[in-house]
């Protein structure tokens, strides 16, 4: 199997439809079912009844009458019902309908001339020769069929036709009078096999009678197996069921016609046969009642077993259940590293990896083994067992208590031992939706206890995980090979650079984020005491010496302390994301301690934020990954969140609704410019009015009015933002979430302090509602800014009704916006993997599809990496420069902005992370949904 | 032919390979004429090459030079087929 590397590739050339005729019915038939009893009072299967043995074997032991197999042997045969009396196949309703009203009532030929009939043929042909699929030639037929309907009289026989409709499901009537299903038979049996070719059915293997069926395949009993209850009795399958009130009608059917009965006790026989055929092969029919057990439960009947996200093919084909898997509820756990996961003991005692027994390692196996199936340490602590032992031959001996020694004394060389998980063996760990290669990555295992899988808060963002409730798979890998490829290929640290847009995608989230700015901002010292703290969480045995000596105590910068965990030669020079936003001069960033200059493992200067250690868009994080490799880099995260959560807790941090309080001034003057801007609109208002609005170039009057008054309303929230956060300082912890990327934007807290807004629906002002007005609390054809959805409130001081009525309106676009965007771009995302899922990068670097051809010839056009390109660029020429030439930040810096602005919006992308402008209805999760 | 596909904006520049370059640029490639994408003779490009060139048969390569988003300026092969 893996002696060829190109491997086998074998093509689909064609597949065949066909309809199955009585005769191959019969003749694929095992044995003709007459009875609708199943088994004697013995419990044995009655001949020529539904359980015929004829039919394969379900019960272990027995023998097939058919093929002389065993369970495992025999495949199953089918057999057959006669029916008394024919009944259409409700599948093929629509063809049937087709075919009826196309040809003649009387000869049975296509209602069109010949000359009609051989254009179609050759247009048809010509389709196909051009490479026409299936759907295409289809067209044409469809056409043909049409232009046949459209006749009132047979071109043949000059026969008058009638108008046949059909009643669903099954009844076909001409002219009002109902056509028996025998008639029907009757009249697609005349239709001629070169009419048929016209049609597009090809009559060798499909002539239309065969969609009235006159004789049922009945399927092998291994498709409808009877399961034995613990009393005893059996209980049948639902379509062995169906089958049962088919024999039974259709034996009382032939009685009474062969008895001659009222043509009226026929027909309503005749009509429950169709009845349980139609539910038999679709108990969903629309028209007809499901067919039900008695407990009132629909049947699943044929349609049914294959139907939907249960039915076979989105359960079974599509998708399959696997061992060796686990699934449970995430907590976080700061404690571990980034590439371990934590799995509880009752998991870990099922989970197993198999140990193949080789004269090495047969003494400690046998060790195991002998300790049984749950074994404890000498502390009372988790240790692993043995859940089987597997001998050559292939047979599984489950350990038990029991057993264990008499077990452990027969394992020898050749046998495979599956042990329990113990710490340091790898599983693969995956979220879904599984959208990309991060969504599943191997982690090391931690047995701990209690029930949850915890891993490092770090790993959030690539699984796109919280703890609200959100579940994880794990799966353990049962191969060497699979095992060293996962350690290889799959292991948290390798996935830090995403190949999305060459930047790290695990880092620094939330607290870690805080926790560094706390640590490194500005002049923040910490003493000897809470040095310690910090220290201990991080394998840092020696205290680095104070750097800050103040009135005679001794001090240590978080500076100081967070270069204990970069290495000696790193080097760079970033801006923090607190950085004023806007042009601005060195002097300025430096004030705000927002340039970062690391040099020689020393941070110099500049806080340590989203920009330095965030997931995204932390350059540290970058950097480290990408020169130090992704081991340093593992460590680095490892060390700089736990010291980060230090920092947190020694300083304390906290927010609530009194972070946004500002003085009564401030308010004031909030109003005033707010009233201002209110004013302005109204006298905007007016003059559009009186026709004196000076039209914009391009828009309508009513158009230039809205932009306008939009403009003036976005700038009065921007200013009452601007008001508001003067007096909010980089002391306020809202503040330091905002501006150091924690947590939360500017926006939101200028919309908490100051004025939430206009709030708008398709990014206009809200107008619809009443008839002229939004709010029957407005004048009609009031233009106005507060009639027009303007909230002059700020989250804190609260709504007014109709302001929080016009907040519900626009919160609700953003709601059905996100909704719409997930599954859009989910089946996006689904067409293109389908699409591209076999294609492989090959060593040359052309991108090959399955049969070997070339499908790009570089891939990507410049044969890079993206995950080892630096955000999307082969080369990194600032680094490069800086490296040679040494620090020159300021035009450099401008360049990185540059760059930081494309990618900082694929992540938004990405993650429908709201953008700044929406912000109002910020992750409100319905609480239904985890 | 209403107008030149090859003078609109977003076509890329097609050229026929010389047929004794062909094998050169197979060689290069390390792999076989089929191995290559294929392009219709009945594709508008290939109809205004063969206004150039004149008859342009089945199992004839194009070369199709694109300028990139990521390299600059990247180079195609197409393999003429049928149809
Ligand atoms: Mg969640
Ligand atoms: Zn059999
Ligand atoms: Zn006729």
């Amino acid at each position: 199997m893996m002696s060829s590397m190109r491997g086998v590739t074998k093509r689909i050339q064609s597949i065949k439809f066909a309809l199955l005729s009585p005769d191959e019915i019969r003749r694929m038939s095992a044995t003709k079912i007459i009875t609708a009893d199943t088994y004697d009072d013995d419990g044995f299967p009655i001949d020529m009844g539904l359980m015929d043995s004829h039919l394969g074997v379900i019960e272990p032991g027995l023998r097939c009458k058919t093929c002389g197999g065993k369970v495992d042997d025999c495949p199953g045969h089918f057999g057959h019902i006669d029916l008394a009396m024919p009944v259409i196949h409700v599948g093929y309703v629509k063809d049937i309908k087709k075919l009826l009203q196309a040809t003649c009532r009387k000869c049975g030929r296509l209602l069109l001339t010949r000359q009609q009939a051989q254009e179609y043929m050759a247009e048809m042909e010509q389709v196909e020769e051009l490479g026409g699929d299936v759907t295409e030639v289809g067209y044409v037929t469809k056409e043909t069929a049409r232009e046949a309907q459209k006749r009132q009289r047979c071109p043949h026989c000059g026969e008058e036709q009638g108008k046949v409709t059909l009643d669903k499901p099954t009844t076909f009537r001409e002219d009002g009078h109902k056509l028996t299903p025998k008639e029907v038979r009757e009249r697609l049996e005349r239709i001629p096999n070169e009419d048929l070719r016209v049609l597009g059915m090809n009559p060798e293997v499909a002539r239309p009678e065969w969609m009235v069926l006159t004789a049922l395949l009945v399927p092998p009993v291994t498709v409808r197996p009877s399961i034995t209850l613990e009393s005893g009795d059996r209980s049948e399958d639902d379509l062995t069921h169906k089958l049962v009130d088919v024999l039974r009608i259709n034996q009382r059917l032939r009685e009474n016609r062969d008895a001659g009965a009222p043509q009226l006790i026929v027909e309503d026989l005749w009509e429950l046969l169709q009845y349980h055929v139609t539910t038999y092969f679709d108990n969903q029919t629309s028209g007809i009642p499901p067919a039900r057990h008695r407990s009132g439960r629909p049947l699943k009947t044929l349609v049914q077993r294959l139907k939907g996200k249960e039915g076979r093919f989105r359960s079974n084909l599509s998708g399959k259940r696997v061992n060796f898997s686990a699934r449970t509820v995430i907590s976080p756990d700061p404690i571990l590293s980034i590439n371990e996961v934590g799995v509880p003991v009752e998991a870990a005692r099922e989970l197993t990896v198999p140990v193949h027994v080789q004269a090495y390692n047969s003494e400690i196996v046998k060790q195991w083994v002998k300790r049984g199936p749950a074994p404890l340490g000498p502390l009372g602590e988790y240790a692993p067992g043995v859940n089987y032992v597997i001998r050559p031959d292939g047979r599984r001996i489950r350990v038990t208590d029991k057993n264990a020694e008499v077990v452990a004394e027969a394992v020898e060389i050749g046998y495979t031992v599956e042990r329990q998980l113990v710490d340091g063996d790898i599983v693969l760990f995956n979220r879904q939706p599984s959208l990309h290669r991060m969504s599943m990555m191997a982690h090391e295992v931690r047995v701990m206890p209690h029930k949850t899988f915890r891993f490092n808060l770090a790993v959030c963002p690539p699984y796109n995980a919280d703890f609200d409730g959100d579940e994880m798979n794990l799966h353990v890998l049962q191969s060497e090979e699979a095992r060293a490829e996962a350690r290889v290929l799959m292991r948290v640290q390798e996935h830090i650079l995403s190949p999305r847009f060459g930047g790290p995608v695990i880092g620094g989230i939330h607290d870690h984020i805080t926790g560094s700015f706390l640590l490194t901002y500005k002049e923040s010292k910490f003493t000897r005491e809470e040095v310690t703290f910090i220290l201990s969480k991080i394998d840092i045995r020696d205290l680095p010496p104070p750097d800050i000596k103040k009135g005679g105590k001794e001090f240590w910068s978080g500076k100081a302390l967070f270069s204990a965990i970069l290495p000696k030669d790193l080097s760079m020079t970033f801006k923090s994301s607190i950085a004023p936003k806007g042009d601005i001069g060195l002097k300025e960033l430096k004030e705000e301690d927002s340039l970062v200059v690391i040099k020689d493992g020393v941070v110099l200067s500049g806080t340590i934020d989203e920009n330095g250690v965030g997931a995204f868009k932390g350059k540290i994080l970058d950097k480290l990954a990408r020169d130090y490799g992704p081991d340093a880099a593992r460590v680095f995260i490892d060390k700089g969140t736990k010291m980060a959560i230090g920092a947190i807790m020694i300083r304390g941090f906290t927010t609530g609704i009194d972070d946004e309080d500002i003085p009564e001034e401030a308010k004031k003057q909030i109003a005033d410019s707010l009233r201002t801007a209110i004013e302005k609109v109204e006298g905007l208002v007016e003059s559009y009015k009186r026709g004196e609005l000076e039209q914009m170039p391009g828009r309508s009057l009513e158009e230039t009015l809205e932009v306008e008054a939009m403009k003036i309303l976005g700038r009065a929230r921007d200013l009452a933002g601007q008001i508001a956060g003067k007096h909010l300082g980089i002391e306020n912890s809202a503040v330091i979430m905002a501006r150091s990327g924690a947590r939360g934007s500017m926006l939101n807290l200028s919309q908490m302090a100051g004025s939430i807004g206009q709030q708008a629906v398709r990014g206009e002002r809200l107008s619809r509602g009443y008839w002229n007005r939004t709010l029957p609390h407005f004048k009609k054809g009031d233009l106005g800014a507060e009639a027009k959805g303007f909230v002059k409130s700020s989250y804190k001081s609260g709504l007014h009704p109709t302001e929080y009525f016009f907040h519900a309106m626009g919160g609700r676009e953003g709601l059905v916006d996100t909704a719409v965007r997930t599954s859009r771009s989910g089946y996006m995302q689904r067409r293109l993997i389908n699409a591209l899922e076999d294609l492989k990068v090959k060593e040359d670097g052309t991108v090959r599809n399955t049969a070997d051809t070339i499908i790009q010839f570089k891939f990507g056009e410049d044969g890079v990496d993206p995950s080892r390109s630096v955000q999307g660029r082969a080369v990194d020429i600032d680094d490069i420069l800086q490296e040679v030439l040494g620090e020159e930040p300021s035009w450099k810096e401008r360049l990185r902005e540059q760059e930081m602005a494309s990618y900082g919006l694929t992540e938004k992308d990405m993650y429908v992370e709201i953008s700044e402008e929406e912000v109002e209805v910020e992750e409100e999760e319905p609480p239904s949904e985890e | 032919m209403r107008f030149n596909v090859l003078e609109h904006q977003l076509v890329p520049e097609h050229r026929l390979v010389a047929e004794e370059d062909a094998d050169r640029v197979l060689k290069a490639l390390k792999i076989t004429r089929d191995q290559l994408p294929k392009i219709r003779k009945s594709d508008p490009v290939i109809q205004v090459l063969e206004k150039i060139e004149g008859p342009i048969e089945e199992g004839r390569i194009i070369r199709v030079t694109r300028v990139s988003g990521t390299a600059g300026v990247s180079e195609a092969y197409r393999l003429v087929i049928g149809r």
